[in-house]
């Protein structure tokens, strides 16, 4: 007995928040309720049909990887070269460490907020520099500024928690290895793609993974800060279409379609994510 | 890596010129939040803002959290302290127990157990969110702080950090301890939890910014302004049409959103990278 009652207050979560909403989801998927919300029609699979069929929901699944992809990009990169700064430095790497991870505790829809602050197409201070040398920034108009402004947003609370994995990754890297090419004239860049990268593809793999897990499920607060998933849906993420379409337009059938949609492509991120992790330890 | 390699010259200038830059791009944001947060109304709307601070800061901020817009920024202070305690403390609670279950005990469906908790690592609350709000409002939880709390409680991360830590225990500890089910308890209490401190706290860091941070559900339980949180609050002090943003009250809430969380970083910082690296090993 005792056992089962250690487990009951997780179970009983997991169940009651999890589980049956997960259920829930899976059932209403299957149904349109009718307008005045009486009864619902068994459609089987007819919300996924229309779904794959809307132009709307497939340019979602564009825009989604689009933005995946470039905050992926730019938070990677410009971490790593940060964490390849940081680690030729023989005394005050940690200072800098120090540093650079704190934006790891700003909350996405904080982060959005003050970049929405500098671009606000009214008072923001680089709009205002945009304009004095000739270029009119206007991301509630256009489609890839608003882009461009939620991926830098997202991308910039990203460094930190990148950075501190690159970093970590570099300092474990034996010194004797790199010292040997340097003895045998290997430049500091030649030295880095032939053998310190290759070393890093563990860590840069766990993090392209956990990356674009970010960019799907936790940006949310980016986008309905900055854009509302505007203009033109141009940064309608799929998360953040799901909620438009569940509590803004009341179109629970398709949100719940589009939760299990969602519900699988987690699934194989996870399993992605594990399958790597099992590898890692049987090295 | 190669800073034994390198000769001290141009080379290590340019490595701190680069670090240096790319810091002050990170802080850039947020400096100019503060400067935002400490001059008037009138100097933002008319751009150029200034750069250096004013000297409204305590206007500011006490407009902010005494009277705010919707609702003064203390309560909503105190609605975030309330759910981030609420969800750290509940998720490290309920992993303990089942990580020291599966760990220490044989019982039927074990196996079972551990997949079912295992599972809720792929239903994060963003992708179940329609079902899990009726869920909530069915139980009249709206506008609540379980309703805040709850959903977001079970936690298989935290439950497998655990049973990692307790399998490293000896088991010549947990030996004694096996008789019976009234000993056990005692092993929990008196053993195994001052073993697990570190990681209890180290967790703790972690959780606590995880729940600070939430921005989606809060949005969609807290429909009362008395019970939003701030980060999600923050954004409901925007006007809806085309009037002007009140700027320095919302860029002090702003400040104020983030100060908790990134004290927490700042002063412990071992304990979060700690808690970082496990939460994803």
């Amino acid at each position: 007995m005792l056992p089962l009652l250690l487990l009951a207050p997780q179970l009983l979560v997991s169940v009651v928040f999890f589980f049956w909403p997960a259920w829930q989801a899976v059932h209403q998927s299957l149904y349109i309720p009718d307008p005045f919300g009486l009864k619902s029609q068994f459609v089987w699979l007819g919300n996924f049909e229309f779904l794959l069929g809307d132009q709307y929901y497939r340019s979602s699944f564009w825009t989604t990887a689009v933005f995946s992809v470039l905050v992926t990009a730019v938070s990677m990169s410009f971490a790593l070269w940060l964490a390849v700064m940081a680690d030729r430095l023989i005394k005050g790497s940690t200072t800098y460490r120090t540093l650079l991870i704190w934006p790891y505790a700003v909350a996405p829809a904080v982060a959005g907020v003050l970049w929405l602050f500098l671009f606000n197409t009214r008072v923001g201070l680089v709009s205002w520099y945009l304009a004095q040398v000739g270029y009119e920034w206007n991301h509630v108009l256009n489609p890839n500024e608003a882009m461009g402004l939620v991926v830098l947003a997202s991308s910039w609370g990203r460094i930190s928690y990148n950075f501190l994995f690159f970093l970590a990754g570099l300092q474990a890297i034996p010194k004797s290895v790199v010292e040997a090419a340097a003895i045998d004239g290997a430049h500091f860049w030649k030295r880095f793609w032939t053998i310190v990268f290759p070393l890093l593809s563990p860590i840069t793999f766990f993090l392209l993974v956990v990356n674009v897990v970010y960019a799907f499920f936790e940006t949310f607060g980016v986008i309905h800060t900055i854009t509302s998933g505007g203009p033109q849906q141009a940064t309608t993420i799929l998360v953040y279409k799901v909620y438009a379409d569940g509590f803004v337009g009341q179109d629970l059938g398709s949100s719940a379609a589009q939760s299990v949609i969602l519900l699988i492509v987690v699934g194989i991120l996870t399993v992605v994510q594990f399958r790597y992790i099992e590898r890692r330890v049987h090295y | 890596m190669s800073g034994m390699v390198e000769k001290r010259g141009q080379g290590y200038w340019l490595t701190h010129v680069t670090l240096i830059t790319g810091v002050l791009i990170i802080f850039f944001p947020i400096y100019l939040a503060f400067v935002a947060s400490t001059v008037t109304q009138p100097e933002i709307v008319k751009p150029p803002m200034p750069l250096l601070p004013g000297d409204h800061f305590l206007e500011n901020y006490r407009e902010a959290l005494v009277s705010g817009i919707n609702a003064p920024v203390w309560r909503m202070l105190l609605n975030s302290t309330l759910m981030a305690l609420g969800i750290a403390l509940g998720k490290i609670i309920i992993s303990l127990l089942s990580a020291f279950a599966i760990v220490y005990f044989r019982f039927p469906a074990k196996q079972f157990f551990f997949w079912l908790i295992f599972l809720t690592l792929m239903l994060p609350v963003e992708v179940r969110i329609v079902p899990t709000y009726e869920v909530v409002a069915n139980f009249g939880m709206l506008n609540s702080y379980s309703g805040l709390i709850l959903p977001l409680i079970a936690s298989a991360t935290a439950t497998f950090l655990f049973r990692q830590f307790f399998l490293t225990v000896p088991d010549e500890l947990a030996e004694a301890a096996r008789v019976d089910g009234a000993k056990s308890m005692r092993f929990f209490i008196d053993i195994l939890l001052p073993m697990s401190r570190t990681n209890i706290a180290a967790l703790f860091v972690i959780l606590f910014i995880y729940g600070w941070n939430q921005y989606l559900w809060p949005l969609l339980v807290t429909t009362d302004p008395q019970m939003n949180t701030i980060v999600m609050g923050i954004k409901q002090m925007f006007p809806s049409g085309d009037d002007i943003a009140n700027w320095p009250v919302i860029m002090a809430t702003a400040m104020l959103a983030m100060l908790p969380p990134i004290t927490v970083v700042l002063f412990m910082q071992k304990l979060f990278i700690k808690g970082l690296i496990e939460t994803e090993k």
